[in-house]
């Protein structure tokens, strides 16, 4: 960590120069290249990042700065505590603030694809000011808190009452382990990537605790349906992620953020997915996402147009508000999954772009991926149910386990040099762009696009 | 009395072990039975985490990986299991045990 | 020592309970929260990986299959009843049970354990594990692996219907 320090803290009191100096001069890559070429190969990711500066910047050093400003009198123990509750409250206000106006970017990007305003009339309080109707996620919030709370008749209550909470608590637990910043990751865990998925397997649970206890049988039929895809979709989630783990040689998080660290040729990003099974395993992860998320085009458990709202029937005000909060909140964790295993996690896509901090470039990337989302959603028609399972099954968990073989060959291969190294590209796109095509071919036998005859 | 923190560990894998029997010896529907099985099961995982943890000779990872094997043999019985209590609901249609004593098909 | 107490206690109240109860769903609900309480056990100990495998695979998988099972195999309430003979099984269940737990106690505290120093739990981080089931468990790691696709074909061979019903394939 100290091996920037003769370049960065010159001659003036460093204890004040330090924090500005990475913001305003970079380190001249000259300096860095040299640095590089004294160190052995395997250090010189960690170090082509900068991150010793780049760590210590007064952006990137902020959130903690805040913290210990907050904490820093408070005796050791107590500090701990603190710190903990400071970063689940942090985490509860970015992403509920972030939950409220992903609605209403999410019913604005829909309207304007369809042609029509979206929300635009909920004015400020207490005053004519529109602004777009940014306030309507807090209107919609006021409804859902003032609606009666409807339990039927013939209802488990206490079920009924805990599914929602059960939901909310799991998905928001995910949040734990991913790591938004450089400095910010709330949980650092040698099995961080396990823990979030077996933290996301229990949310099976409480979507069933709420179709049993509705007393419903349209509940109860449309939560096994939910279910049925929610488990069918797990298989491919969980691997197409196992590349990452398999080429990062590690589960916890923070190692395979910085296992993508560092650039190709000074500039291009070692993401992972910039690489062929990297691509293949990001599209499997998004796709499934998508439909462990419940979203569009697999948003069959909910289906508001067709069904009524499957196992959320029997949930009014309130509680359907912890379960549309719950469903954001695991798109989110799911994105932002998505993001620290092949997007690069907090790493800038340009090298010249790091000073720009990394917890704004995570955050980027993640609406980023939520926007796609929302195009998603506007875009596609639902599936039928037997489309949905038969993709998943057929297609989806075929291609990931052969992605798996594809990165095992990536991984052996990675001593070819030279024209070799051309020949590994090839053989990995390959491995990839075969199978899709004959999967694809399979899936879609039969089937031809669908002609339109006007009268 | 002082238990060492082993003896604790095992006097509770005990307890759950004779719960999963009780169970599996006093319900008779077969779902209920499966599950007091794994609850035997899990009291054994227990014991391996138990002395992995505080035993006098603390082997790296054996304990751990001796869990891990269970806990997949463990869901494969799991499935096998509630797949025949499937097969035998369609046949006599109830799951109590001490009527599934035909083999006949 | 407080949080292995508590965890013992909600762990062996929820699986009593479960095993007691005569509504099937809520018995099922309370055996997860129990298996739950079981990893939270082993992260107490310090396994996190094997807690974490427990809850994915109890919490996530078999909790699944228990519930669809329950689900498939449920009738409406006509077996309230219960019969005089459960109730001698019941109390027969209870006394051996009883027996063991009472030998097992006894053996446990009679016997003296030799244990290690109150130390840092072994460093078994996920890399060793890796490297320990690829090395030499990797044998036993494919056994497994054999053994879970034979189980689970077996499973869906045994609960599918004898006859595949013929429906018309559109897509």
């Amino acid at each position: 960590m100290t091996v920037h320090f003769p370049i960065v803290a010159a001659s003036v009191s460093e204890w004040i120069a330090r924090p500005f100096l990475p913001l305003v001069t970079a380190v001249p890559d000259s300096q860095l290249s040299a640095l590089n070429a004294q160190l052995p190969p395997t250090l010189s990711f960690s170090l082509s990042t900068a991150a010793p500066s780049r760590a210590d910047a007064l952006l990137e050093r902020f959130p903690l700065v805040l913290r210990d400003l907050l904490t820093g009198w408070l005796p050791e123990p107590l500090r701990w505590l603190l710190n903990s509750l400071l970063a689940i409250v942090a985490i509860l206000a970015i992403f509920g603030l972030l939950f409220a106006f992903l609605t209403l970017a999410e019913r604005k990007i829909l309207g304007r694809i369809q042609n029509r305003p979206g929300p635009n009339r909920t004015p400020l309080p207490f005053t004519k000011l529109r602004f777009f109707g940014l306030a309507q996620p807090f209107a919609d919030g006021v409804k859902a808190l003032t609606k009666e709370d409807v339990i039927p008749l013939g209802a488990d209550r206490v079920l009924h009452y805990l599914a929602p909470v059960a939901l909310l608590a799991f998905s928001i637990l995910t949040f734990a382990v991913i790591p938004f910043g450089r400095n910010l990751v709330p949980l650092e865990l040698d099995a961080a990537v396990l823990y979030f998925f077996a933290a996301g397997a229990a949310t099976e649970l409480a979507v069933f605790m709420a179709g049993w206890a509705s007393r419903n049988k349209y509940s109860l039929l449309a939560a096994m349906r939910a279910l049925a895809q929610l488990i069918s979709y797990e298989l491919p989630l969980l691997l197409s992620f196992v590349p990452v783990i398999l080429i990062a040689g590690s589960l916890s998080t923070t190692a395979i953020v910085a296992h993508q660290g560092g650039w190709h040729w000074g500039f291009i990003p070692n993401w992972h997915v910039l690489t062929p099974w990297g691509f293949a395993g990001f599209v499997i992860f998004m796709v499934a996402a998508l439909a462990e998320s419940n979203r569009s085009p697999f948003d069959l458990p909910e289906a508001e147009s067709e069904l009524i709202a499957g196992h959320l029937t029997e949930y009014s005000g309130f509680k359907y508000a912890l379960f549309f909060m719950a469903e954001y909140f695991g798109m989110c964790a799911l994105s932002g999954m998505a993001v620290t295993l092949f997007l690069g996690g907090w790493q800038a896509p340009l090298p010249f772009l790091e000073i720009i901090p990394s917890f704004v470039w995570f955050g980027l990337k993640l609406i980023t991926l939520l926007l796609g989302f929302i195009w998603i959603r506007a875009t596609f028609p639902r599936l039928r149910i037997d489309q949905l399972t038969r993709f998943a099954w057929k297609f989806l968990v075929p291609l990931a386990l052969i992605n798996l073989a594809n990165t095992a060959v990536w991984s052996l291969t990675s001593g070819w040099t030279g024209p070799l190294q051309l020949l590994r590209w090839a053989l990995s796109i390959a491995i990839v762009v075969v199978p899709f095509v004959l999967l694809g071919r399979k899936l879609s036998a039969g089937v031809a696009p669908r002609t339109y005859r006007y009268a | 009395m002082n238990l060492s923190p082993l003896q604790l560990c095992l006097l509770f894998s005990s307890a759950l072990f004779c719960i999963g029997l009780i169970g599996v010896l006093a319900r008779s529907n077969t779902i209920l039975v499966l599950l007091g099985v794994e609850l035997m099961l899990n009291a054994a995982n227990l014991n391996f985490i138990a002395f992995w943890r505080y035993g006098p000779a603390p082997a790296p990872a054996t304990g751990v990986i001796f869990v891990i094997f269970a806990i997949a043999v463990a869901a494969a019985e799991a499935a096998v299991g509630l797949a025949l209590v499937i097969a035998v609901y369609r046949h006599q249609r109830n799951i109590r045990l001490q009527e599934a004593n035909t083999l006949r098909g | 020592m407080i949080a292995f107490l508590l965890i013992a206690l909600g762990t062996l109240g929820t699986a009593a309970v479960a095993l007691s109860l005569r509504n099937l769903i809520h018995s099922a609900l309370l055996l997860i929260a129990s298996w739950a309480g079981i990893a939270a056990f082993y992260l107490w100990a310090g396994a996190e990986f094997v807690a974490f495998a427990q809850v994915l695979v109890y919490v996530g998988a078999v909790s699944m299959v228990v519930l669809f099972a329950v689900l498939l195999t449920r009738r409406s309430r006509e077996d309230l009843a219960i019969a005089r003979e459960s109730i001698g099984r019941a109390i027969g269940a209870l006394i051996v049970g009883g027996a063991v737990l009472g030998v097992l106690a006894l053996a446990v505290i009679s016997t003296p354990l030799a244990t290690a120093p109150e130390a840092s739990p072994p460093a078994a981080t996920v890399h060793t594990l890796g490297l320990q089931l690829m090395g030499p468990h990797a044998a036993a790691l494919l056994i497994v692996g054999l053994l879970l696709t034979v189980a689970l074909l077996g499973a869906i061979v045994i609960a599918s219907t004898d006859t595949p019903e013929k429906t018309k394939n559109t897509t």
